[in-house]
């Protein structure tokens, strides 16, 4: 009895002493082009000099997990590790023949969309193992998208903190108050992951989330 | 006789609409939920679903959409859309809701659309509609 009364309090104090040195799983997760391996890149560019992953105009550019371990972010003299991991966009229907409107030849076109159907798979599988997640919306689209209320509610169950970014707000078309009606209790983070506008208020956001993991 | 530039309603040939109660698949396990679904759709149907699949059997039928898309003939995956039964809940409400229903299933009063892209082109849904658009 005594020996574990002791041993639990050492646990206690170690476990606190390396709480905040730990390798935090941050995925990006959302519909394909929200912009989410632009704001992995933009967060990686910012801290270790490196890029994630390519950016691309056509759909589902990611179509494998990417990561980047130990990104180390220093936010006004606090710092926080991070692993981040990109995730390819999550959709509900894939046609080969979209990726053709973008000059594609018909072969390359359906070999992507079979891997992007792979990276949808891929994506929903590594759910489990986040330990916070940024959701990331094109600030143009609709939010009611089902995809999106799709892996909020799998986060919200398996008890996930989420971070929501509505992403290209420098474009004329962003309605930012639109995903914020959407998604009250959350909040919602407006920035431009390609230009860099607000990122300050995302990393403070993080760092106040990731305290919860 | 619809005159030039006016709109008309295009004729949609072999539609067909399927409702599905609740009670058909409360006592399925998720797995042959999923499958009842797919199966559905496949066959080239609109099911309109009384209630809601638990919130990671959502995440899987997107999954097992996204395996088939490649191996089925002409199948380009779903479009997929809940609608909750009080829009005045908040999301957080809904969510809750939604965790509550992965243990006692159901939400009788929330309805499941779910349609083979094929046919469905978009569900455009918002707090105070939701549009059909189905390919010509």
């Amino acid at each position: 009895m005594v020996i574990k009364i002791f041993k639990d309090f050492f646990q206690r104090i170690f476990s606190s002493l390396f709480k905040n040195k730990k390798n935090i799983s941050l995925g990006f997760y959302g519909p394909p082009n929200a912009g989410k391996t632009s704001l992995a890149n933009r967060i990686c560019k910012d801290f270790t000099g490196e890029e994630i992953g390519s950016v691309s105009k056509i759909p589902h550019e990611t179509r494998t997990v990417q990561f980047k371990e130990k990104v180390e972010i220093d936010y006004k003299g606090k710092k926080m590790t991070f692993k981040l991991i990109d995730t390819p966009g999550i959709a509900t229907k894939i046609d080969y023949e979209d990726f053709l409107k973008y000059k594609m030849g018909k072969k390359e076109s359906k070999k992507r969309a079979k891997e992007a159907t792979h990276g949808v798979i891929e994506s929903i599988k590594w759910l489990d193992d986040m330990d916070v997640v940024v959701i990331v919306i094109d600030a143009m689209e609709n939010p009611y998208n089902q995809v999106n209320i799709t892996i909020l509610g799998n986060l919200v169950a398996r008890k996930i903190p989420v971070l929501i970014v509505a992403n290209k707000i420098d474009l004329k078309k962003a309605d930012i108050k639109k995903i914020e009606a959407a998604f009250p209790e959350y909040e919602v983070v407006g920035i431009s992951a390609k230009y860099g506008k607000n990122i300050e208020e995302f990393y403070e956001a993080l760092f106040k989330l990731s305290k919860k993991a | 006789m619809v005159k030039k530039g006016e709109k008309s309603i295009g004729k949609i040939k072999g539609l067909s609409i399927q409702f599905l109660p609740y009670s058909e698949i409360r006592n399925l396990d998720s797995n042959n939920r999923i499958k009842k679904i797919l199966a559905i759709v496949l066959g080239n149907n609109i099911l309109i679903l009384q209630g809601r699949l638990k919130v990671d059997e959502e995440a899987r039928l997107i999954g097992d959409t996204m395996a088939m898309i490649g191996y089925v003939k002409d199948f380009k995956g779903i479009e997929l859309a809940v609608i909750e039964g009080n829009d005045n809940e908040g999301m957080i409400d809904k969510m809750r809701k939604g965790v509550l229903n992965m243990i006692s299933g159901g939400e009788l009063g929330t309805i499941t659309i779910i349609g083979p892209a094929t046919i469905v082109k978009e569900i455009k849904k918002n707090p105070r509609k939701i549009e059909l658009l189905l390919n010509k």
